[in-house]
């Protein structure tokens, strides 16, 4: 490592949580550091998006400040995006521009 | 700590103070409103404000919001504006408000001789009511005479992490200082009922609290959407009860006192919750159909200042209490600096702690109630809505410091 190479701005915001949250924006091929792993991203991430910690399984429970905030829907790799497309809330499924609430329960 | 900070408030009747006097211009129903919006543009005065209510069929709870927003202790004096046909109350608001010893005049269009008539009259009585709330006697205002309420609106995926929390920290100061401090939006702190719960002053408190809390779930399910927006997702929220983690980090870490429903005003300095989702089964449509719905309802209950936390950015303000406004995210602040108070993005960058946001936040409310104008209020927001309701009085154990006192 050189002092040169970019590590992205990730933070763990409690030890028990198993995703890390965005704190400035991340460009494909960044590097980025997950609890000493180092990887490059494949694709960009906004400001305030969560990044898995560790490989998560459909149905496993995501922590954010140490408390739940949903279940997988889909698998996921270390350091891939976490977002509507691969968790859904446990209470009332959220909407989007384009996305109706019922659709989440069928996806 | 703080008991020394002090400012110069307009004393009220009932023995509450104010950081503003100004007049407020009420339209009793929909059809009022143009007449209505008209007087106080003619007035163009800062402290001038527009409020109303739309409907023409009774709702207790419009009253009692009119009523209570109409005798806020920012508020000097009151002229009401009604078509003459719509159900609302007008004599016995007029005389509620007068009897709060404010200067109040009623105008009935259909009897003042139409729109032109009553617009010139109106601007005529606002001159009349100003003069006489000018006399309002100023008194020193200490912070434990403040009640602040807090809103989130445009959340992200940095609102949980930097202005919200940083709210909490300044509400923890408040508290300690012995100010009230209300947090709201039971429908947004779905998924915190238990840690919440926990927190309260009295277990019989907490159980109204995790009532309240599932009242907010099981009506926003019968609605078909949760309090969530597309602009929080393109912010990364990804579920209601992350947005709600994020969301109660406002509240602080202090006791929660007790548990209040729009219109009650906290009887003691402390944290308190407000229940802003209607009793019994639904019937008027969504809780709150935006944020000012929600600003609105703290105002009723008191607030002289509202902090509100934004990461998308929200420009809005409010009628009747000035509100402060807390930037999440860093990159959002750069492109509407000129609509913030605060830039708590700026913990992100490393340039700030919590701690920090959260005295500059303490300050910026001391210097509002010392009467310096917040961004939003110097840009001319006003907003204000009010639509229909219902809720039941809140029950025993929602106030148990009361009970005790």
């Amino acid at each position: 490592m050189t002092s040169t190479e970019k590590v992205a701005q990730i933070i763990l915001l409690h030890p028990d949580d198993n995703i890390l949250v965005c704190i400035s924006h991340i460009h494909a091929g960044d590097l980025i550091d997950i609890d000493g792993q180092r990887l490059f991203m494949a694709k960009d991430i906004d400001i305030g998006h969560k990044l898995a910690r560790r490989a998560l399984n459909i149905g496993d429970k995501v922590y954010r400040y140490g408390a739940p905030i949903g279940s997988m829907t889909q698998a996921v790799a270390c350091g891939e995006h976490v977002h509507m497309h691969n968790l859904r809330s446990d209470y009332i499924p959220s909407h989007t521009r384009t996305r109706e609430p019922k659709d989440r329960s069928e996806s | 700590m703080n008991s020394s900070i002090s400012f110069q408030g307009y004393g009220r009747q009932d023995g509450r103070k104010g950081i503003r006097n100004l007049v407020v211009v009420a339209y009793l129903v929909e059809c009022a409103h143009h007449v209505t919006r008209k007087i106080v543009t003619l007035c163009d005065h800062m402290d001038v404000h527009l409020i109303g209510f739309p409907g023409c069929y009774p709702n207790q709870y419009a009253y009692d919001m009119l009523r209570a927003i109409s005798t806020h202790p920012n508020v000097g004096g009151a002229l009401l504006v009604s078509l003459g046909c719509e159900s609302m109350n007008r004599d016995k608001l007029l005389k509620d408000i007068r009897d709060s010893g404010r200067p109040a005049e009623l105008l009935v269009i259909q009897e003042a001789g139409g729109t032109k008539a009553t617009i010139a009259a109106g601007v005529a009585a606002v001159i009349r009511i100003q003069a006489e709330a000018d006399k309002t006697v100023r008194v020193p205002m200490a912070l434990n005479e403040l009640i602040v309420g807090t809103i989130c609106g445009g959340s992200d995926g940095t609102s949980g992490i930097t202005a919200n929390p940083a709210v909490g920290r300044c509400f923890d100061a408040l508290v300690a200082a012995d100010a009230a401090c209300i947090f709201e939006e039971t429908g947004e702190l779905i998924g915190c009922e238990t840690i919440m719960a926990d927190r309260a002053v009295t277990p019989e408190l907490g159980a109204k609290i995790e009532a309240c809390v599932e009242k907010a779930e099981r009506y926003y399910r019968i609605m078909g959407y949760g309090s969530f927006a597309p602009g929080n997702a393109d912010g990364g929220l990804t579920t209601l009860e992350e947005k709600s983690m994020g969301a109660y980090s406002k509240s602080g870490s202090s006791p929660i006192s007790g548990l209040l429903k729009p219109g009650d005003i906290p009887p003691t300095g402390g944290l308190y919750l407000l229940d802003v989702v209607p009793d019994g089964e639904p019937r008027f449509g969504f809780p709150n159909i935006s944020d000012n719905a929600e600003i609105i309802e703290l105002i009723a209950c008191g607030s002289h200042v509202i902090l509100f936390t934004t990461g998308r950015g929200s420009v809005v303000g409010s009628a009747i209490s000035p509100v402060i406004k807390v930037c999440a995210n860093p990159e959002t602040y750069r492109r509407l600096r000129e609509d913030m108070d605060v830039n708590a993005g700026r913990i992100l960058e490393g340039k700030a702690t919590l701690d920090e946001v959260g005295e500059e936040i303490l300050q910026n409310i001391i210097d509002v109630a010392s009467g310096k104008r917040s961004v939003s209020e110097e840009l001319g927001h006003q907003e204000f809505i009010l639509t229909y309701k219902s809720f039941e009085p809140i029950g025993p154990g929602c106030l148990p410091i009361r009970q005790i006192a």
